[in-house]
């Protein structure tokens, strides 16, 4: 654009300066226009994102319960799996479930601290092998699940452990695929204390362990079972690697940790029910993702409450 | 001791007693034990990715004594129980990558929209809610949400779009559509955390210079948390190319090598699966192909979770 001859007479100028600003302006709110418009659609398109995935994901739940609720009832938790779909149930399974759960708590819990103290309080960042541990930790976090299926099948059920298909080895598959997201969370949490919660603990002559003991763990304690409830609700659902380590679909009765008859788990069972061509069985099955939901949603719920109830401000 | 430790001692210069050590009164080896105690459980990650590893590698030793590499690799046709057995892992591969293709046609637009939604549009009062929902759900077990895939979507999805499912209720489509809601989560909620973490002042500079809001989150904040973007899309397709339920309940079992949608396709997940849960004895080239197939997935993800873990770290740096 050029600038308006200063040659030209005044009214002239004047004319020509007017033409253009109002060009100018015509341009600038045409594009206020256009962009309002697209603004807007853009806006209505993140809507509908956020509607996809919340009603995806909310459908799942809906609909396990519309469909399952029919077969709700206690002999749920009372029956052994049967061949008829009216005296089926979830026993041996959901007690198998416990006592996994219960081997994973026993076993994560201390070692994912254990590690997670170390790594923070401990460790030398500037040395290769603590280096090498945090990196193999994250790795680890993402590796399929399926393939602990495979290291449990050839490293504990048979291999160096030996253990056989008991319910031991599920249990300490599922622990080893859950230690690392245990470790994460207890690693964030007692990060999140301040520096000088430590220094002020140290120059009163605490040693290094009162110190952790008496200050950090307290005060990372509530990130901590944040992350172990997460962890555990992680092991209920897992239905993959139980499927290599022995966790069988048609056990009738209680599991017990070291016996070699067998032993089932809620997942497993709600995937064989799902997998029989019977409706009446997927009515079934659909009861068991009921139960499973209600206690993992619940968890789920109380972790994140949790984290943020007592999310401490420093 | 006594008055050794007490600053009056000061008072009597050059009659007083010495000046405490200020070293430790005792070695204290507790603390020794301690902190080796912790080390070990550190360590123990170490060794499991050991033994994943010698539990992997050992029979797939043995299986490529029996199958030549190239067969394996590029082989077009997988029948390990015909006889005579075939072990071409494409088939397994096009549909491990074909389901996880569709799960993130589905999980990368809505995760990132609903991404910038949550961290660019949404008033605080509606994040809040928003955001811990979704992390709930993101909880959801994925056998869960196979059961939901094989009873509702597939009979649904197969009277809307008769092309979706050739051979009811088994559809890669249909597997990739449950596999995507599965992901959703993590796209949406790492991605979320990438472009909160863009400073303020960004935004603000784009305002003044007379930016819209579309543009800001677009051309601002979307391209200054790429790497963040990028690596939960990353972690999020390891995931489903990891996944093992949703595939074995509606992808079907059949290894064809195909990317349509409406086929019914085996993935390495699936096949691993099934395999393992029939009777079949170690020391079988049948046992082994587990664990060929199992290395082959724990490459494929361990490169994809690498090239994810070092982007967060860049993120990080740069506005940390």
């Amino acid at each position: 654009m050029s600038t308006i001859d200063p040659r030209l007479p005044g009214a002239q100028r004047t004319r020509l300066a007017a033409a253009g600003a109002r060009s100018v302006t015509a341009s600038l709110t045409d594009g206020r226009g256009r962009d309002k418009v697209t603004g807007q659609i853009f806006y209505a398109l993140l809507l509908l994102a956020i509607a996809f995935a919340l009603a995806g994901l909310c459908a799942i739940v809906v609909q396990a319960f519309v469909k399952g609720s029919p077969a709700l009832s206690l002999s749920l938790f009372t029956d052994a799996p049967s061949s008829s779909a009216e005296r089926a149930g979830f026993r041996p399974a959901l007690m198998g479930t416990l006592y996994l759960i219960l081997g994973v708590i026993v076993l994560v819990v201390p070692l994912g601290i254990g590690a997670a103290v170390y790594l923070e309080e401990y460790a030398d960042k500037t040395r290769w092998w603590n280096r090498l541990v945090e990196l193999n930790i994250q790795n680890l976090a993402g590796v399929p699940s399926i393939i602990y299926g495979i290291l449990g099948l050839a490293f504990i059920v048979r291999g160096p452990l030996d253990l056989g298909f008991i319910l031991a080895a599920g249990s300490l598959t599922l622990g080893l695929l859950v230690l690392p997201t245990v470790i994460l969370a207890a690693r964030e949490a007692i990060r999140a204390v301040p520096p000088s919660i430590r220094e002020g603990s140290l120059a009163l002559g605490a040693t290094q362990w009162q110190t952790i003991r008496r200050q950090v763990l307290p005060a990372s304690i509530p990130g901590i079972i944040t992350g172990v409830i997460l962890a555990i609700s992680r092991a209920i659902g897992e239905t993959a690697p139980l499927l290599l380590v022995g966790a069988a679909t048609f056990v009738t009765f209680d599991p017990t940790f070291l016996g070699s008859d067998g032993y089932s788990a809620l997942p497993v069972q709600i995937f064989n029910y799902a997998t029989r061509p019977q409706d009446e069985f997927r009515v079934l099955a659909s009861a068991g993702v009921i139960v499973m939901l209600v206690v993992l949603l619940a968890m789920n719920a109380f972790a994140v409450w949790l984290r943020n109830r007592y999310e401490q401000q420093w | 001791m006594d008055a050794r430790n007490v600053i009056g001692a000061l008072s009597a210069p050059g009659a007083g007693p010495p000046p405490p050590a200020l070293t430790a009164p005792s070695p204290r080896y507790g603390e020794k034990v301690i902190k080796g105690l912790l080390a070990l459980c550190a360590l123990l990650s170490v060794l499991t990715t050991t033994a994943i590893v010698v539990s992997l590698l050992a029979p797939t030793v043995s299986f490529f004594a029996e199958v030549s590499l190239p067969d394996f690799l590029f082989g077009t046709k997988w029948a390990p129980s015909f006889t005579p057995s075939s072990f071409g892992v494409l088939p397994l591969v096009v549909g491990t990558l074909s389901t996880s293709l569709y799960g993130m046609l589905v999980a990368v637009p809505v995760g990132l929209l609903s991404a910038i939604y949550l961290s660019e549009y949404a008033p605080p009062r509606v994040r809040k809610t928003v955001k811990p929902i979704i992390e709930i759900l993101a909880g959801i077990p994925t056998v869960a949400i196979g059961v939901f895939a094989l009873i509702f979507l597939s009979p649904t999805l197969a009277e809307v779009f008769p092309f979706l499912v050739n051979i009811p209720p088994f559809s890669a489509g249909i597997a990739g559509l449950a596999i995507g809601l599965m992901i959703v989560p993590i796209i949406a909620s790492i991605s979320d955390d990438a472009m909160r973490a863009v400073p303020r002042s960004l935004r603000e500079g784009a305002y003044g210079l007379g930016a819209t809001k579309m543009k800001v989150a677009l051309r601002v904040v979307f391209p200054a948390a790429i790497s963040g973007i990028v690596a939960s899309i990353v972690l999020a397709a390891s995931r489903a190319v990891g996944e093992t339920m949703v595939v074995l309940l509606v992808a079907g079992s059949s290894p064809n090598l195909t990317f349509d949608p409406g086929s019914s396709v085996q993935t390495m997940t699936a096949f691993i699966g099934t395999t393992a849960t029939g009777d079949i004895s170690p020391g079988t080239v049948k046992y082994d192909t587990i664990f060929a197939v199992g290395t082959l997935l724990f490459v494929m993800t361990l490169v994809m979770n690498m090239f994810a873990i070092r982007l967060v770290r860049k993120y990080r740096e740069v506005y940390e």
